[in-house]
């Protein structure tokens, strides 16, 4: 299955200069099917129109589509398509749900957002191995509050330091936001544990689920988290899409951040009343044309089934770590076992951005840097690492080419050439 | 190995990468003249230069730098404290001038090799839109701590 739905993704077949395209940087951003490029033209040519007003027909198709686009990520993540609010990015989606959590702590959203207020005295929790999106919004948040944050240590494994979780996540903790999936380990982390702490202190749960829902079965109402958060692109649909998934009761008590037209129930000179969600997060005009785009990804991904995803991406996984092993000179950053195809590594004496430059001019493309993640490399003592991430239409040849131009690196810098 | 990454990585690249000139310790106010400072992070990769100018009485510049980051950038500052050690204030001004409009020429300028000496190997990395920061990082703070250094020359002047 895995080898023929390679062919529904047109941009594999590039070539980077004489070499034939491994693409390897699908963490960063995914490659979109051929169905879903044609559903741009197809809404464009045949539904377009503004929607949720007007009464003619466009303004139905378009709707539908719009609101079609929440039933089909509700299929995929669990719950009721009202808990799908779309945001621009998952960056945006994490940012409503700190500063709806700012408002409410400064006095906004009446009686019912009292449930989030936070201030000194309370504490915040994320992880050491977040992405920026995830932990500066928190940041924002403790120093708007003066609530204190924390963080949960990772170990040399690449795995989350539970040992202090108890202190860490205390009677103080009002809200423990963490990533499913590490987007630099590619780790996945105990859900169940930190939720069970959370529930046993009374604090809420967000979780960043950027890297898992893409790539594993994922469903937020099992794993009974209170805020969800990812974007489309990375799950094969388009650039401009962000998905935040919440519980229907505090998504309700929330105090919005953006206000405007499309969110509101009653306006006076004096005074607004504020829809329900999801409505209440989407102010102005939405990205509906991707929305029908990104609903169109859904269904190809929930086709293929993504506990086959996770399963194939498992089996490159272990082409890339037992290939990288016997190349000298790599340190493979952590080493968790409940993992998915992610894996990022220090070449030693060559930075990350002269191996990634070598492996481009071998066809082979892949993430360098810090990948928003300064603490985590920090906690591995790297300034930046090179970062191979799979997908569904990666294979084995994909990897082997990669192991191929890697094992070449070092002795192109001229770096390691006795221990070889 | 493509052409293009032979142009990028040029020999002087390489060894300046791995043999660093002025990559020692900063002396910060224990410099003897009149000195700045500056310090430079590329945001996208996270890559840094801590870099000092002293202006020495002979009319030259004395660099001292420290850095994390690609053979690119920290071949860029070696280069350019060899440069400084043979050169005046004028000359490193009209020097830096070159290299930032070849690294911004897409490739299609020709370095002069009498004016640039060893920076004219970095030719190659303006065909490299996601480098031409790295190379011009150490530039950057350069130009920086040298303002900082004829501002403090000049105090010391009217003091």
């Amino acid at each position: 299955m895995f080898a023929r739905l390679r062919g529904d993704f047109p941009i594999l077949d590039e070539r980077v200069g004489e070499s034939p395209l491994s693409y390897l940087d699908s963490g960063a951003t995914s490659q979109k099917p051929q169905c879903v490029i044609d559903t741009f033209t197809e809404y464009y040519a045949q539904r377009n129109a503004a929607v949720h007003r007007g009464a003619h027909t466009l303004a139905v198709r378009a709707t539908d589509a719009f609101e079609g686009g929440r039933a089909a990520v509700a299929g995929l993540v669990g719950g009721a398509p009202e808990q799908v609010c779309w945001t621009k990015n998952a960056t945006e989606a994490l940012n409503i749900v700190a500063l709806g959590i700012d408002r409410a702590s400064h006095g906004f959203g009446g009686e019912a957002a009292k449930r989030f207020a936070i201030g000194e005295g309370d504490s915040i929790v994320v992880t050491e191995m977040e992405h920026h999106a995830n932990l500066v919004p928190w940041q924002q948040l403790a120093a708007s509050t003066g609530a204190s944050l924390r963080w949960l240590p990772v170990t040399e494994a690449g795995e989350l330091d539970l040992s202090e979780l108890d202190s860490i996540v205390d009677e103080t903790t009002k809200v423990l936001a963490f990533t499913h999936v590490s987007n630099v380990l590619g780790t996945v982390n105990p859900v169940d544990t930190l939720v069970a702490r959370a529930r046993a202190v009374g604090s809420a749960v967000v979780l960043d689920a950027c890297q898992s829902v893409p790539h594993m079965p994922v469903d937020f109402v099992d794993l009974d988290v209170d805020f969800a958060a990812f974007s489309a692109h990375k799950a094969l649909g388009p650039t401009g899409l962000g998905v935040l998934w919440g519980k229907p009761e505090l998504l309700d008590a929330l105090p919005p951040v953006l206000t405007g037209g499309s969110m509101i129930t009653t306006v006076t000179m004096e005074n607004t009343e504020f829809m329900p969600a999801p409505q209440r997060f989407e102010a102005g005009t939405q990205p509906v044309a991707e929305v029908a785009a990104f609903a169109t990804a859904v269904g190809y991904l929930v086709e293929v089934g993504l506990e086959n995803v996770y399963a194939h991406e498992r089996e490159l996984a272990e082409v890339l770590l037992d290939g990288i092993a016997e190349i000298p000179g790599i340190r493979v950053l952590g080493s968790a076992e409940q993992r998915i195809g992610t894996v990022a590594f220090d070449v030693e004496g060559v930075h990350a951005h002269d191996v990634g430059q070598y492996l481009d001019s071998q066809g082979v493309a892949v993430r360098v840097g810090h990948h928003c993640a300064q603490p985590l490399h920090r906690r591995f003592g790297v300034t930046a690492s090179t970062r191979a991430s799979t997908y569904l239409y990666n294979n084995v040849e994909d990897c082997q080419r990669f192991l191929a131009a890697l094992a070449e690196v070092r002795p192109f810098f001229g770096v390691g050439e006795q221990a070889s | 190995m493509s052409t293009q990454m032979q142009q990028l990585y040029q020999q002087v690249i390489l060894d300046h990468s791995r043999s660093r000139i002025g990559n020692s310790a900063l002396l910060g106010e224990n410099a003897a003249g009149p000195h700045g400072y500056s310090h430079q992070v590329n945001p996208t990769c996270g890559d840094e230069i801590e870099l000092e100018t002293e202006l020495l009485e002979d009319g030259r510049i004395a660099v001292r730098w420290s850095g994390d980051g690609c053979s690119i950038s920290m071949a860029s500052a070696s280069v350019l404290s060899e440069l400084a050690d043979d050169s005046t204030i004028e000359g490193m001004l009209k020097i830096e001038g070159q290299f930032h409009e070849l690294m911004h020429s897409r490739g299609t300028m020709e370095a002069d090799e009498e004016v640039l000496g060893d920076a004219a190997a970095f030719t190659g990395v303006s065909k490299f839109p996601a480098r031409i920061k790295c190379a011009l990082l150490s530039w950057v703070a350069f130009k920086d701590a040298l303002n900082q250094a004829q501002t403090a020359r000049e105090e010391k002047r009217h003091a």
